[in-house]
């Protein structure tokens, strides 16, 4: 195989890359939201478009969270292709009835006819000490209604490639980046925030889950971070001789339960990582999954592993403990192993 | 047709930049009264460069400073009284110990104590709200509830200029005017929401106006002015307790420094501009200007003052450091007033893992 040269991008730019190809491309797309212009978005997805495309293009809103993805909803409607930042997920509270009595509901409503091709782009995710209302990844709340597609991309070159898929999608979708995988200078350097990108638009489809290390003893299911943290963990378990096996589900909605359940054709063991609140979560869809679909193919119980059923706490020790990391996978892995 | 140039909000102002004023209304203000002002303007500040000093060390978590809204957030405090509701936000710290709170617990709040947003039962301060403009709704039905019981407290609501775009905050006067509730709306439009400067956010030329088309009273104050913000909010403040119903009060001042600990004011400001604000207007120098001249205030009082204030600081600190309560185990116990059957599993689990931590 030719070695490419690696172009190392963090997920902030990859993602404003990508946007900026699609814009380039398409005059029809456009951005709005808090301090996406001159700022650059808070978290970096929007940085440089400001000044390649001015104001016209890439609009700061005021603080109308309701009105910018409404106005999105009409703008859609009217044959543009809007990308708005709802700037923190945990926000949704403020605007979710546009989102899911609207945005996801009117091209079902109007029988088809209406079209709306929405990027409701949003950071989630905690793990560098921002409290309850902004640290949460609120998978799950989203995944759960009809009518949107929901995708959360680990790598920068996954973002790219399914910020891209997302713009050129006709229906809603819903595009979650982690916070701590932006590759921010306030935040914790991370590895996993930096990645090869390819200069080119290319894409990543959205509802394929992405098996990103083969293994033969156990399948650990995460998504964003909780993949990073099970890649890490797996390493810990090679060291016991163990093989997992790791899937990045990348996508919410669709989800890709076929990888899932091949998977577990081969490994007969599945944990499933999730930072998001236990209860009615993403842990629960796989699990019961497996369960309808996967049972005679699995030799123990299905273990999950995701944040209590509490608010994320403030404090740095606090929010770490209820949040997975590495070794809460390593031990969970073990026990389901020894099982 | 009516245009809002029709509209006049004439911006009050008792003490000028330089310290002077009407003489006559400025001696309505007792000795005593402004060294207390002044002092408690001092001590916010001190507070402030203390609390960001320390988040640049690491030792407390994001921080939202408030440098140059202290005679808007004093000044608006001193004028009520000690069982009023205050709903502050992120940037109110200098309001919440103004109205009592103790400064240990800010430190326990800043440092992400697990009992951090807890005031203590006697106070009423609302816990620092963060989601832009939910505020006013609180502040409103709370209002709202003093009135149905027959009592005599006023709530007070603060929000910056960013809220006024909010549904929420348009909600909560429409509300507020409707049933007359005796809540002020104090708005410091300190001229920046993160980013975007307060054109960009409104259309309309001041924020007080907008109280007109809820049918209610709105007036425009200088927010650096710690005298006229005082007087202002007295007269609301009275007039809520009267029955008159809700006002919203622009108080027009400044953000000296960035959004938070994690911004960077440079890439959307002038540096000149906040200069401007710092070396011309401050609040804190006009008001002193008036102390010195009548004889009230000297540097050596300042000094001895800010050496106290730096001392409490440090006696604060070292406090809620040293507060080892709060545990992983505990935060299962506020979800509910009684935590379920499987979040007590959860619990329990929580404290086994803790357990095998501590070892
Ligand atoms: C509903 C909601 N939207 C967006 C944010 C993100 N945010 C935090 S502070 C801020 C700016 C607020 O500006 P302003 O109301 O003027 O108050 P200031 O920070 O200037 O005191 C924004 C947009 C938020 N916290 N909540």
């Amino acid at each position: 195989m030719q070695k490419t040269k690696q172009r190392l991008l963090t997920g902030n730019k990859a993602i404003a890359e990508a946007i900026r190809l699609e814009m380039e491309r398409d005059p029809n797309v456009f951005v709005m939201g808090e301090d996406v212009g001159v700022y650059g978005g808070i978290f970096g997805a929007t940085e440089g478009l400001f000044q390649q495309f001015g104001p016209k293009r890439v609009i700061d809103t005021p603080i109308s969270e309701t009105a910018f993805i409404g106005a999105a909803i009409g703008a859609a409607a009217e044959g543009m292709r809007p990308i708005v930042e709802l700037m923190f997920v945990d926000f949704f509270g403020v605007c979710m009835d546009q989102i899911y009595n609207h945005m996801a509901k009117i091209p079902y409503m109007s029988g088809g006819r209406v079209k709306l091709p929405i990027v409701l782009m949003t950071a989630v995710g905690g793990g560098y000490s921002d409290a309850a209302q902004h640290s949460q990844t609120l998978y799950a709340t989203f995944a759960h209604l009809p009518g949107m597609k929901v995708v959360a991309p680990s790598t920068p070159y996954d973002l790219k490639g399914m910020m891209i898929s997302a713009i050129r999608d006709d229906n809603p979708v819903v595009f979650m980046f982690h916070k701590t995988l932006q590759g921010l200078g306030w935040m914790d350097q991370l590895d996993a925030s930096v990645g090869h990108v390819p200069e080119e638009a290319y894409i990543v489809p959205i509802g394929k889950a992405k098996v990103v290390r083969e293994g033969t003893d156990i399948t650990i299911v995460g998504i964003q971070m909780t993949t990073h943290h099970a890649l890490e963990a797996a390493k810990k378990l090679e060291q016991h001789g163990i093989q997992a096996e790791v899937i990045d589900l990348r996508s919410l909605v669709p989800l890709d339960r076929e990888t899932i359940l091949q998977s577990i054709k081969k490994t007969h063991r599945l944990l499933v990582v999730d930072e998001d609140y236990l209860s009615y979560g993403m842990t629960a869809e796989i699990a019961a999954l497996a369960a309808e679909e996967g049972l005679y193919d699995l030799d123990a119980p299905v273990r999950r592993l995701a944040v209590p059923d509490v608010p994320i706490p403030y404090s740095r020790p606090l929010e770490q403990f209820v949040l997975p990391n590495a070794d809460k996978i390593f031990h969970e892995a073990m026990k389901l192993v020894n099982e | 047709m009516f245009d809002q140039s029709q509209l006049q909000f004439e911006m009050i102002q008792l003490l000028d930049e330089n310290g002077n004023g009407d003489e006559k209304e400025l001696a309505s203000f007792s000795d005593e009264f402004l060294v207390t002002l002044y002092r408690w303007m001092r001590k916010a500040r001190v507070i402030d460069e203390r609390l960001l000093k320390m988040q640049r060390q690491g030792r407390i978590g994001t921080y939202a400073p408030f440098s140059g809204q202290e005679a808007a957030q004093i000044g608006s405090v001193l004028a009520l009284e000690k069982d009023d509701w205050i709903f502050p936000t992120y940037r109110e710290i200098a309001a919440c110990l103004a109205h009592g709170l103790p400064l240990a617990q800010i430190f326990r709040y800043v440092r992400g104590h697990l009992s951090g947003g807890r005031t203590p039962e006697h106070l009423n301060i609302f816990p620092i709200q963060i989601i832009i403009g939910a505020q006013t709704l609180h502040a409103t039905g709370c209002a709202w509830a003093t009135k149905l019981k027959g009592e005599t407290q006023v709530s007070v609501c603060y929000f910056g200029d960013g809220a006024t775009s909010q549904g929420d905050f348009h909600e909560a006067l429409n509300f507020a005017s409707v049933y007359q509730v005796p809540v002020i709306f104090f708005c410091q439009n300190n001229q920046y929401a993160i980013s975007v400067p307060v054109h960009r956010q409104t259309a309309s030329r001041t924020i007080a106006q907008k109280a007109v088309a809820y049918g209610m009273k709105g007036v425009l104050v200088d927010g650096n002015d710690a005298l006229a913000v005082y007087k202002t909010m007295k007269k609301a403040v009275d007039a809520a307790r009267n029955g008159e119903g809700p006002i919203l009060i622009e108080a027009l001042t400044y953000r000296l420094g960035p959004h938070t600990t994690s911004d960077d004011p440079t890439k959307y400001r002038n540096a000149e501009e906040a200069e401007q604000w710092r070396s011309k207007k401050d609040p804190l120098r006009r008001l002193r200007v008036l102390l010195e001249r009548r004889g009230i205030w000297t540097e050596e009082k300042e000094e001895a003052w800010v050496a106290q204030v730096n001392d409490e600081v440090t006696a604060a600190y070292e406090e809620a450091a040293a507060d080892e309560t709060g545990s992983i185990v505990d935060a299962f116990n506020y979800v509910y007033g009684k935590p379920s059957k499987l979040l007590q599993e959860q619990q329990e689990d929580a404290r086994r893992k803790r357990k095998q931590e501590v070892k």
